[in-house]
């Protein structure tokens, strides 16, 4: 038995360990560190109808035990990245992700349409929750009846499976959760960047040229989980969880708390092996554990919250 | 391609600046201009360009500035740092024609990679000098070390030391035809603008990934497309990248 292995919709993940959207580029750096083939998957970069420069710089800013990004969905867009990094992709024994983001429901519809009939990709996860971009991104994960709506016509184009990924800057991400489910989202992927703020006291200005941007790392990792075990008891599509996963017991946090998978970003750009390391720690925190399969604990942190929100 | 460097010797060598001197496991070839993305602080890493390469020993000299720069300036002897690098791409050394004549322009922290860049120039044989721009007389450094290479000017804006003004007051274009320069934007800025036939500029950015791979240190190019600052540079010819 493969202690790793996880089968989710369109997705059969020799392990639950998959670089997160944005965090990887379209695996071509990574590459030359180690064979992308050992990753359950990977979460590539967020195409667009059109290539996207995205926003100024400084597009980076630290916090503590966290960053603050607003790169703004640069990509080649979608014909670029079908001809250009699929291929590359199309090398490694691994599931690949094709992350979907757009200024309109349209532009949505149009390149989930295009990238879920390349035969490399196995699923989309459809980007509803970039904080960064002014028009599209957040402003349809942060009302569950455009988010529900916009799930409604990627499935209805999408030749594979479909992920929503969620946006923490909700007032209740359990009723986003249900209104994807509801529209008929395959999984769900959680959580996105939480929106912030980091000024530099010597100017009195944002230090990111976009004032606003992403946060992300090992600060909102409780968050993560909090939300993972709130909505997971609340619907019946698998999650595959992130937000600061840096070491193996933050996979295992996210699984107890009913995740199926788990993504990992900024943490690869602190260690680009992270990945790897995180899949060849796993058998043997969990033999320590007393865990057989990784997904035996699947949820097993479930209970009611004291307080919810 | 991750190492642990051990601090070997650390000194203060001028107000604020700091020269850190450190053993590598190995002592393999490093071309000048590329840095080493060091884990210091909370969490990122952060870029910190190479001032020198002498056999297992590398040499940083930097500014402190933030929580990373400032955690750095603190190490002592013993004391070891995990190193992703060397990463990017450097000046092109190799590239230089034997008879060319090099003027190397570093304006206060853009001064350290362009000490190893001159050393390998006269290993190679090549005629250079060095015109290095700083705030302030106790803001120098590295001035001796320079002149022990060849020709230096200093320059300073307030002109407590050496020349008064900015690097550029200091540079006769006529009588060079590459020119490297590492320094504050405003500084590049300027130098894209003066006449030599060659100018190579080494450029700053806040990075995340360090490798290519996060797109947070992009800069514009006049194509309207754009380079990383980390992997296509930080070293680009100065008609590459609007700065």
């Amino acid at each position: 038995m493969n202690r790793l292995k996880v089968s989710l919709p369109g997705l059969n993940l020799k392990n639950p360990i998959i670089p997160a959207s944005g965090c990887f580029g379209f695996g071509e750096e990574f590459a030359k560190l180690y064979d992308l083939s050992m990753l359950g998957g990977i979460m590539i970069k967020a195409a667009t109808g059109e290539e996207r420069y995205g926003n100024p710089t400084p597009r980076v800013a630290e916090s503590g035990m966290g960053m603050l990004n607003a790169i703004g969905l640069q990509n080649p867009g979608v014909d670029g990245i079908i001809a250009h990094k699929l291929p590359f992709l199309s090398q490694f024994d691994t599931e690949i992700i094709a992350n979907v983001a757009g200024s309109t429901p349209e532009e949505y519809e149009e390149v989930t349409r295009r990238i879920s009939r390349n035969p490399v990709v196995k699923a989309i996860e459809l980007n509803i929750s970039c904080p960064n971009v002014k028009s599209g991104g957040l402003q349809f994960g942060t009302d569950p009846r455009m988010a529900a709506e916009l799930t409604r016509r990627v499935k209805a184009v999408s030749e594979k499976p479909v992920y929503v990924k969620l946006s923490p800057n909700v007032t209740s991400i359990v009723e986003m959760a249900e209104a994807v489910e509801q529209a008929g989202a395959d999984g769900l992927t959680m959580i996105n960047t939480l929106v912030g703020m980091r000024i530099d006291v010597r100017t009195g200005q944002p230090i990111l040229a976009n004032r606003i941007g992403g946060l992300s790392g090992p600060a909102i990792k409780p968050v993560a989980v909090r939300m993972i075990h709130d909505v997971a008891q609340a619907v019946t599509i698998p999650i595959i969880g992130m937000g600061g996963v840096m070491e193996v017991d933050d996979v295992l946090e996210m699984i107890y708390a009913g995740a199926s998978a788990v993504a990992v970003g900024t943490a690869n750009f602190v260690n680009p092996f992270i990945c790897q390391e995180l899949i060849a720690a796993l058998p043997k925190r969990m033999d320590e554990l007393g865990i057989e399969h990784i997904l035996d604990i699947r949820g097993k942190a479930y209970g009611a919250a004291l307080h919810r929100a | 391609m991750i190492q642990l460097l051990t601090v070997v010797t650390r000194r203060q060598i001028a107000s604020g600046a700091t020269e850190l001197i450190c053993r590598r496991p190995d002592a393999t070839a490093i071309e000048p201009g590329r840095f080493m993305h060091l884990r210091v602080g909370p969490l990122l890493r952060r870029p910190i360009s190479i001032a020198n390469v002498e056999g297992d020993l590398i040499t940083f000299l930097f500014k402190e500035i933030g929580q990373g720069t400032k955690e750095l300036a603190r190490l002592r002897a013993g004391d070891q740092i995990d190193a992703l690098g060397p990463l990017g791409n450097g000046f092109p050394v190799e590239h230089v024609a034997s008879d060319a004549k090099v003027v190397l322009v570093g304006g206060g922290i853009g001064v350290p990679p362009l000490y190893y860049t001159m050393r390998q120039l006269i290993e190679r044989g090549i005629a250079c000098e060095a015109i290095l721009g700083f705030d302030t007389a106790e803001s120098v450094f590295y001035e001796d070390e320079f002149r022990k290479l060849g020709p230096t000017t200093v320059t300073t804006i307030d002109g407590t030391t050496g020349i008064k003004g900015f690097v550029t007051a200091a540079l006769d274009s006529s009588r060079f035809d590459t020119l490297f320069a590492c320094g504050p934007e405003p500084m590049l800025r300027s130098i894209q603008q003066v006449p030599i036939k060659h100018k190579f500029l080494s450029i700053e950015n806040r990075m995340g990934c360090g490798i290519g791979a996060c797109f947070a240190c992009v800069c514009p190019t006049p194509d309207g497309h754009y380079v990383k600052t980390c992997s296509d540079g930080p070293v680009f010819r100065a008609e590459e990248v609007i700065l």
